[in-house]
């Protein structure tokens, strides 16, 4: 059994997410070999060749995989997917638009956004925004999966020796082009990998009074997060959004601000370890997963914590 | 132009899901059904495109049981000119109904493919990566915002940090993100006019596609329930307990 792992990175270094996909792979167990694709990627080749567990890195090193479009990381993908048993990645924005397309083109289903390894065919994923869960099987004979990067500890970024193998890059006809991306810059730590997120909902009112959820979360080293339907009223940015359809979080502790706790939010952050819930209505479904509640207003009680802390 | 949507029958969104007894899948013989919100967004873009004068025609198509018809007819309601169902009792995963999509569109040979980016319950997130794969067009998940001009389609995308756009040439497949647009309601006038609006009903082997099943679900639980916690009386008191009790700052 030979897995391979789609690496996500950004040109220059690993991302996170690959760390905790290598871990679901281990699981899985068998030979792991990482495929790095993009634009000078030595560095990041050479970072995931010091992954614990890995034993080949394959990289597509091309210009045109600078800004890899879907279209391109499926066909570098197909052309090495005779080799492998499983085929992985995390569930992230790129994982999620790549893996079904090798998925369909090998006529294989895809195991999406798995949370737990049962065995080499068998897994657990989330289902109805994460109120139940599937146990599957894959009647396949090669396993497409998408990771849920929160379900896994990251394996060790170092320790490991892999070789690295460069791959011939293929080209790619009917694909969309790549014109532009508007990243948010921000100083604070990204939202899947921080150790405590501080979140508002619509109880903040409005774009202006999100600062003051900033500023405790500067105290805090926080991440920044919100509910949809903060984001839908254009309290922030959208790539903030936590939940089903927004992004998966797991933190150390999660504050939870003016959110109700609509079970589409909480399946973005009910596995955090400890939950804070700052709400002025004790009635809302968010007390009934929060570890600790203030029921309070957010405008006196948001501003006392920044000043205690 | 001729845009095909895919619209799916789920349970609706504020429904509880609950397991069967035996555990092997979900009971949901009795829950309200509706729409996939992420497809109400595909229609909805749809039928701003064709009031815009960019499409000609909107074409919905959905796979499963005879009651998805009751979909159809509310897509129609909301603007598609006409509707196809495959109907299939057989439960489908993606790969089938990516199959099917393909299928259908190259009898329909739509210019532009709309879907939702996930179903809200399997939360599978693939049939439109899939259709792309599977009929070789171009693709751009997770719309936010759809431009057609020049036989061309730009769209913008949501992804991890942020925004990308990408161009392409149509025919294309688009799956719709939650702030691509705002549904609007169906009005009583067209939901009266969407019952006699066409609606044909194809089957799996008449598209000559096999919809066998490629994942077997062996069971179906509840996860572990987080237990409310407590309430504590003021800022000291909390800032005391995550410090000492759950030591997280
Ligand atoms: C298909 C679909 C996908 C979805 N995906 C997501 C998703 O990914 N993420 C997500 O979050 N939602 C998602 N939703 C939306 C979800 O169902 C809820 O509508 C949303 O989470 C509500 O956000 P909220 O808690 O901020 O707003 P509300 O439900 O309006 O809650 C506002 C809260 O603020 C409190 N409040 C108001 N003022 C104050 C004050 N001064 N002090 C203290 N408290 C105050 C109120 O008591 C209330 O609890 C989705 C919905 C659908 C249909």
């Amino acid at each position: 059994m030979t897995i391979l792992i789609i690496a996500e990175h950004d040109n220059g270094s690993l991302r996170k997410s690959t760390l905790n996909t290598v871990a679901a792979a281990q699981q899985i167990g068998g030979d792991i070999h990482v495929a790095v694709m993009g634009s000078g990627v030595a560095d990041v080749a050479q970072q995931a060749a010091a992954v614990a567990g890995v034993s080949k890195v394959l990289t597509f090193d091309d210009a045109a995989l600078a800004q890899a479009t879907s279209e391109a990381i499926a066909a570098q993908i197909l052309s090495v997917a005779a080799a492998y048993s499983h085929i992985l990645a995390p569930a992230t924005s790129m994982g999620k638009s790549t893996l079904p397309r090798v998925a369909a083109r090998l006529d294989v289903a895809q195991v999406s956004d798995i949370v737990k390894v049962e065995s080499a065919d068998t897994f657990v994923r989330p289902i109805y925004a994460g109120s139940l869960l599937a146990t599957v099987q894959s009647m396949d004979a090669v396993k497409v999966i998408t990771v849920r990067t929160t379900g896994f500890d990251a394996a060790a970024a170092t320790g490991g020796s892999a070789t690295i193998e460069p791959q011939t890059v293929q080209a790619v006809a009917h694909s969309a082009r790549f014109v532009s991306s508007e990243m948010a810059k921000s100083d604070r730590p990204e939202l899947t990998a921080a150790s405590i997120v501080v979140s508002g909902g619509r109880g903040l009112g409005s774009a202006e009074n999100f600062h003051i959820l900033e500023t405790l979360a500067d105290k805090l080293g926080a991440a920044l997060g919100a509910s949809r339907a903060a984001v839908d009223a254009g309290y922030v940015a959208n790539d903030l959004q936590v939940g089903q359809t927004g992004k998966i979080v797991a933190p150390q502790l999660y504050i939870a601000v003016g959110i109700s706790g609509a079970i589409q939010h909480q399946a973005g952050m009910k596995d955090s370890k400890v939950i804070v819930a700052i709400n002025k209505n004790p009635d809302e479904p968010i007390f009934q997963i929060a570890d600790y509640g203030i029921v309070g207003d957010l405008f006196e009680v948001v501003p006392q914590l920044t000043a205690a802390l | 132009m001729k845009i095909l949507v895919a619209v799916k029958r789920v349970v609706d969104y504020n429904v509880k899901v609950r397991v069967n007894a035996d555990q092997t899948d979900v009971d949901i013989a009795s829950a309200k059904m509706s729409m996939n919100p992420f497809d109400e967004i595909a229609v909805e873009e749809a039928v701003r495109l064709k009031e815009a004068g960019i499409a000609t025609e909107i074409v919905v198509v959905s796979a499963g049981v005879a009651q998805c018809q009751e979909t159809l007819r509310s897509a129609m309601a909301l603007g598609a000119d006409r509707a196809i169902l495959i109907e299939t009792t057989e439960l489908l995963q993606p790969l089938a109904v990516a199959k099917l999509l393909a299928a259908v569109v190259k009898n329909e040979q739509p210019g532009l493919v709309i879907l939702g980016k996930q179903a809200i319950d399997d939360d599978a997130n693939q049939t439109g990566q899939m259709v792309s794969a599977l009929t070789d067009l171009p693709q751009a998940t997770f719309a936010s915002k759809v431009v057609i001009a020049d036989g061309k389609a730009t769209v913008t995308r949501e992804v991890d940090g942020g925004l990308e756009t990408l161009n392409m040439d149509l025919p294309a497949i688009l799956t719709t993100d939650l702030r691509l647009n705002e549904p609007r309601y169906a009005t009583l006038p067209n939901i009266m006019k969407a019952k006699k609006k066409p609606l044909d009903v194809t089957t799996p082997e008449a598209l000559g596609v096999d919809v066998t099943p490629h994942l077997k679900t062996l069971k179906v639980t509840e996860p572990p329930v987080r237990s409310a916690g407590i309430i504590v009386p003021d800022v000291a008191t909390l800032i005391e307990k995550l410090r000492n009790e759950a030591k997280v700052i």
